[in-house]
């Protein structure tokens, strides 16, 4: 009786509840259209955190270099003379007026190519021994103090050996960089291997996973974190490497730019190609993190 | 006599390190039948988890051997699945992926591409996670990823299922769910399992013996008792089951009487 009582009165309820529902469906659009402003205003407010003090810095330091370099004896160029004898090399990066004069964004790509081959082999090869080393015991023994002696040859060492092998610029390039990446992949792959943790061993053990399958789906994926950072350094020093490398051996890329550009004395442009030459740095660096953190998503440790 | 379906044969284990050895477990000798549920109980640091990686493979014996359906035990294997205490799954795979591995692993010769899914479902379905099969290990809750462990496990359709303190990570009322989980399962497949444990009631409520091993180093078996309960068995109507209480009181007795651990403090 009391229950019935009780349902009676949760209906009566609900029909004194339905207009002010029915009044919630009008202001519906109204509602949505609010919180979409107000989600804006933060996302426009983080851009502004992050983006305003990094441009004011590179205002200040602007303004200094321009009152620095202004003077009637100052040796370097002040910005307004960059702009004035370089405008065309920022503004139009892809120009194409003959095989030697051609836009920074061009050579930029060649470097880039160089990188791409000889960073890519450094990866895989690196990757490969540093899991050698890191599974097996004797491996690490035989091969760790060789490669802790090679790894602190500078890149630039191996230049005329690389000369004298290839017997070509491309082929040295590309083995200067490849030389120069190696080592951190090697390294930080190898810890990675070691610190699988033992139960994902048993795991691949009784499953009797091969040595193939062991390594694609427990070793990489458990080492990934590690071999990110690896590929992270090596993605950096190949960057350092190829300027200097290109320097010598000639050619189209960026680094033969700026030492063309020395030997004919354009300042300006070379502290375009500079600015080029750190904005791609800065880029391949967050791309090799950006696809490290999409790979690892799941490696966490729980 | 025909052969026992699995036999541990005067096992011994010493570990080396350098000079010093340490010999853990001395001639175990124990014989288990097809569909028996066996839990093995003692102090901590006994060596019961090393016997049980000697019954997977995962540790080598120093002296005598594991035998199964005849045939000696040497190397891991799937017919032999473990369901590990920390539930080792793999952290980058989902759900769906990590039962997969071991399902395309054991069956990939023998079974189509769409009957691993259906066995893939069908055994996560049976720990009640079909629902979750696309989730990764971070975001499901202890309870669940041991779930998980126990289905990977029970999909190598194994021919003796090994449990590695399964639920001693769990709290108490996730931990009660698993076990009726695991009675459901057992009283289902009737497979054989091994489960090592240090909760009394955990082993008197799953098993069909107890073994109880004596305190390490150079442990043995104490005493089997054999648990001679109906099945099924209900946790409430335990409670009050003499039988119950008196096998109960049996492992008690041998853990803090007879053997009691000394080191603990």
């Amino acid at each position: 009786m009391g229950q019935a009582a009780l349902k009676s009165a949760s209906t009566g309820a609900e029909v004194i509840a339905l207009p002010a529902s029915g009044a919630e469906v009008v202001t519906l659009p109204h509602a949505t259209g609010k919180p979409l402003h107000e989600r804006l205003a933060p996302l426009a407010k983080s851009v502004l955190v992050n983006l305003v003090p990094p441009l004011i810095t590179v205002a200040l330091i602007l303004l200094f270099w321009q009152i620095a370099a202004s003077g009637p004896q100052s040796s370097l160029p002040p910005p307004t003379k960059i702009w004035a004898e370089a405008k065309d090399l920022i503004t139009e990066p892809f120009f194409w007026a003959g095989s030697q004069d051609i836009g920074l964004g061009w050579r930029i790509l060649v470097s880039l190519q160089r990188v791409a081959i000889g960073f890519g082999l450094a990866a895989i090869v690196g990757i490969l021994l540093g899991a050698l080393v890191g599974q097996s015991v004797w491996a690490m023994r035989g091969l760790d103090p060789v490669f802790q002696v090679l790894r602190t040859v500078p890149p630039l060492a191996w230049l005329p050996l690389s000369l004298a092998a290839f017997r070509d610029s491309q082929p040295s390039a590309i083995f200067v960089i490849f030389i120069t990446a190696i080592w951190p992949v090697i390294i930080n792959t190898a810890v990675g291997i070691r610190n699988i943790p033992q139960d994902y061993r048993n795991v691949a053990q009784v499953l009797r996973l091969n040595q193939v399958e062991f390594f694609f789906k427990v070793m990489v994926p458990s080492a990934a974190p590690y071999i990110f950072t690896g590929l992270r350094i090596g993605v950096g020093l190949s960057w350092l490497a190829i300027v200097a490398a290109e320097m010598l051996t000639g050619g189209v890329g960026i680094g033969f730019f700026i030492w063309d550009a020395w030997n004919s004395s354009r300042l300006s442009d070379i502290i375009v190609a500079l600015v080029y030459i750190g904005v791609v740095g800065f880029v391949l660096d967050r791309v090799v993190a950006f696809v490290g953190t999409i790979v690892t998503r799941g490696t966490v440790v729980n | 006599m025909s052969t026992p379906y699995l036999k541990i044969d005067h096992v011994e284990k010493t570990f080396q390190r350098g000079a010093a050895s340490t010999n853990v477990l001395k001639d175990i000798n124990l014989v288990i039948d097809k569909g028996e549920y066996v839990s093995v109980i003692g102090h901590s640091g006994c060596g019961k988890s090393t016997l049980l990686n000697i019954v997977a493979g995962l540790t080598p014996v120093t002296e005598g051997a594991v035998l199964l359906e005849g045939k000696e035990v040497n190397a891991p294997g799937p017919e032999r699945a473990v369901v590990f205490q920390n539930h080792s799954l793999l952290p980058w795979l989902s759900v769906y992926d990590n039962v997969a591995l071991a399902v395309n692993k054991v069956f990939g010769r023998v079974k189509s591409k769409s009957e691993r899914h259906d066995w893939i479902m069908h055994n996560l379905d049976l720990v009640q996670m079909g629902h979750a099969k696309d989730k990764r290990p971070a975001e499901i809750s202890g309870g669940m990823k041991q779930r998980v462990g126990i289905a990977r496990g029970l999909a190598m359709e194994p021919k003796i299922l090994l449990l590695d303190e399964p639920f001693g990570a769990l709290d108490a009322l996730t931990r009660a769910h698993l076990q009726d989980s695991i009675m459901q399962i057992h009283a289902a497949l009737g497979n054989t399992m091994i489960m090592i444990t240090h909760d009394v009631d955990e082993a008197v409520l799953l098993s069909d013996r107890i073994v109880m091993m004596t305190n390490g180093p150079s442990a043995r078996i104490g005493e089997v008792l054999d648990v001679r309960l109906e099945r099924p068995r209900k946790r409430l109507d335990l409670v009050s089951d003499r039988t119950y209480i008196a096998a109960r009181e049996a492992v008690l007795k041998f853990l803090y009487e007879r053997h009691r651990f000394v080191e603990a403090a």
